[in-house]
């Protein structure tokens, strides 16, 4: 540095550049380290999940798993069967996608082909607000009033929990997600398209749906798998308002229990390590990591043909 | 053949008639649409004001956690959600914005940088229980951290992580590539250029991205059951190594039980957690006011 300083023309010579390169070379690895303990936290699931669930299966067969229709693995007389949880965690996710869906994809075309750009600069950020909010909030919501002031006084549910109140309370949850994404997608489509469909004379809800909304499918369509996946992975609002019982009906005003909420369910027991107890919520666990996995691969395969399309 | 122009028949008239009705019916219900997430937004925070309010005293923020309701208070799980918020922000922000620096910045166009990016977009959508579940495994059984303050951290550092690299590499790209060109042509290595030009000049936004972030922490409840955070705590965590609770474990607690009387302290609960989300998005968008009315192109 020193010699550097006297001499008005830096000229630096090859070696030093390579020293200088050489130097950096510890940093670059520390950042690289970074960036891998992405890879290492994958693996890491699922190296915990699968030995786990060995465990299970070498005590469980995979048949009763999947085929038996009673789940009582913390009773005297034990029964291991998925599919109550599984029934439960789809007919709730379902539920509300049912709501979630068109009601977000109805504020997306609002946003995107009719709102000013002062009330979307308003809309959208205050509608994001609602996927920042803690999930415990809207168990509460769910639990003291969805559940008591609309459920039991006009559908004549029965109990404080049942699917349907978790489910819409996660509707409020899922809509800023589908609402948000499907509107990028949507604007993402381009000006002149819409301008054609104006100039053959028709009007804006038209150009909304035949234009735009088709031309802007593709991401429609992850975002609502992404919506899926959120709601088949989320826990506290299952937990808190549809009960603990594993339950396997079709009926959304019963009580019954989702996969997560077993987890929750066994985690605030003091289940020792190694207990076969201990294993099935890695089990369940792998199944639970499974169906988000697959969801948000194909989520992402769609938003790569999307982008392909139109940039 | 010789049809009359199309617009004079009393079909054509009819069909336009629909076509401005179906229009005009649509246009309301998607207002509709749109500000039905508002209302629900409305409608909650109501709810919980209206069960909470009452219940809101600095006795209840400074007491214990008690068997009776009218004398529950939050003290020892604010204080687990503080722990738990600066530890996670001191192991998921380096990594973040180290793995960040990495992709953005150094990191080859090959096939390993290809599954790093897939992969943390995988590790965004992976339900924050599963991160329970190898929590548990991991920090708690395998290193022997027991159901400790730095067992949660280090499982939430790893939930939070992908959306903190997310949006640290939004933060470096709002730094035009001239800048970094510039350095590199003054004869700067790309170390040099990353850490005199590009971080001082990305600092503001990608903090403003990482503060959001580091609020989903803040309401992350299942991952901490799944690792044993306790329910009740009548006392204060002092280290990293001690049990703790945390505001949403400890609201979850009281909404768990039937009593109307715990409900109210929950709401109680729920408005101070609000509250300090509130606070930190404040300080988010605060960095971002500033750090665009200072920005230099």
């Amino acid at each position: 540095m020193a010699m550097t300083e006297t001499r008005p023309a830096v000229r630096r010579s090859p070696r030093r550049r390579r020293l200088l390169r050489l130097q950096e070379a510890p940093v670059l690895g520390l950042l690289f380290l970074c960036a891998a303990i992405s890879i290492l936290t994958t693996v890491g699931i699922v190296i915990v999940l699968v030995e786990e669930a060995v465990g299970f299966f070498r005590e469980v067969s995979v048949l009763e798993f999947l085929t038996e229709t009673r789940w009582t693995p913390l009773f005297v007389e034990k029964h291991f069967g998925v599919l109550p949880l599984l029934s439960a965690t789809f007919l709730i996710s379902a539920l509300a996608l049912a709501v979630a869906v068109p009601v977000g994809l109805g504020a997306a075309i609002y946003l995107s082909e009719y709102a000013s750009p002062r009330v979307r600069a308003v809309l959208k950020p205050s509608l994001e607000v609602l996927a920042g909010i803690p999930t415990v909030v809207y168990g509460y919501f769910a639990i003291t009033f969805i559940a008591p002031e609309l459920l039991q006084r006009f559908l004549g549910q029965q109990t404080a929990f049942s699917a349907l109140s978790a489910a819409l309370a996660m509707s409020v949850l899922l809509l800023p997600m589908v609402s948000s994404l499907s509107e990028d997608a949507m604007r993402s489509v381009p000006a002149s398209l819409r301008e054609a469909g104006y100039a053959l004379g028709s009007n804006r809800f038209e150009v909304a749906v035949r234009v735009v909304l088709p031309a802007a499918l593709s991401g429609i369509v992850a975002a609502v798998v992404l919506a899926m996946a959120r709601a088949v992975g989320e826990t506290m609002i299952v937990t808190i308002a549809a009960g603990n019982v594993p339950n396997l009906s079709w009926n959304p005003l019963e009580a019954m229990q989702a996969l997560p909420a077993y987890i929750v369910q066994v985690s605030l027991g003091d289940t020792p390590a190694g207990s076969l107890e201990y294993k099935t919520i890695f089990a369940v666990g792998l199944a639970l990591f499974i169906c988000t996995l697959l969801l948000n691969v194909a989520a992402q395969w769609l938003l790569s043909r999307f982008r392909e399309a139109y940039e | 053949m010789t049809a009359p122009a199309l617009s004079k028949t009393a079909e054509w008239r009819h069909r336009l008639l629909r076509r401005h009705i179906v229009g005009a019916v649509a246009a309301v219900l998607l207002r509709v649409a749109a500000v039905a997430g508002i209302a629900a937004l409305v409608l909650l925070l109501v709810v919980v004001a209206r069960d909470g309010l009452d219940r809101l005293s600095w006795d209840f923020i400074t007491s214990y956690p008690s068997r009776f309701a009218s004398r529950a208070g939050i003290r020892s799980a604010l204080l687990g959600s503080l722990w738990v918020l600066e530890l996670t922000a001191a192991f998921a922000v380096p990594v973040g914005i180290g793995a960040a620096i990495y992709l953005e910045e150094f990191a080859p166009r090959n096939w390993l940088t290809r599954i790093i990016e897939t992969n943390i977009n995988n590790l965004a959508g992976v339900p924050s229980i599963v991160y329970g579940l190898l929590g548990l495994a991991l920090f708690v059984r395998a290193m022997e951290l027991g159901r400790s303050v730095l067992a949660g951290a280090l499982t939430l550092s790893l939930v939070v992580l992908p959306i903190v690299i997310v949006s640290a590499r939004e933060g470096l790209r709002t730094v035009p590539p001239s800048i970094r060109e510039a350095s590199l042509a003054l004869g700067a290595t790309r170390w040099q250029t990353v850490w005199h030009q590009v971080l001082p000049a990305a600092l503001a936004p990608m903090m403003t991205g990482v503060i959001l972030a580091l609020s989903r922490a803040i309401g992350e409840t299942a991952p901490l059951i799944t690792i044993g955070a306790l329910l009740f705590v009548p006392f204060d965590p002092h280290g990293p190594l001690d049990s703790f609770t945390v505001l949403p474990i400890q609201i979850f607690n009281w909404v768990s039980r039937p009593q109307p009387a715990f409900h109210q302290a929950a709401a109680a609960g729920i408005i101070v957690l609000l509250a300090v989300l509130l606070g930190m998005n404040a300080i988010a968008i605060a960095i971002r006011y500033w750090s665009e009315r200072r920005r230099q192109w």
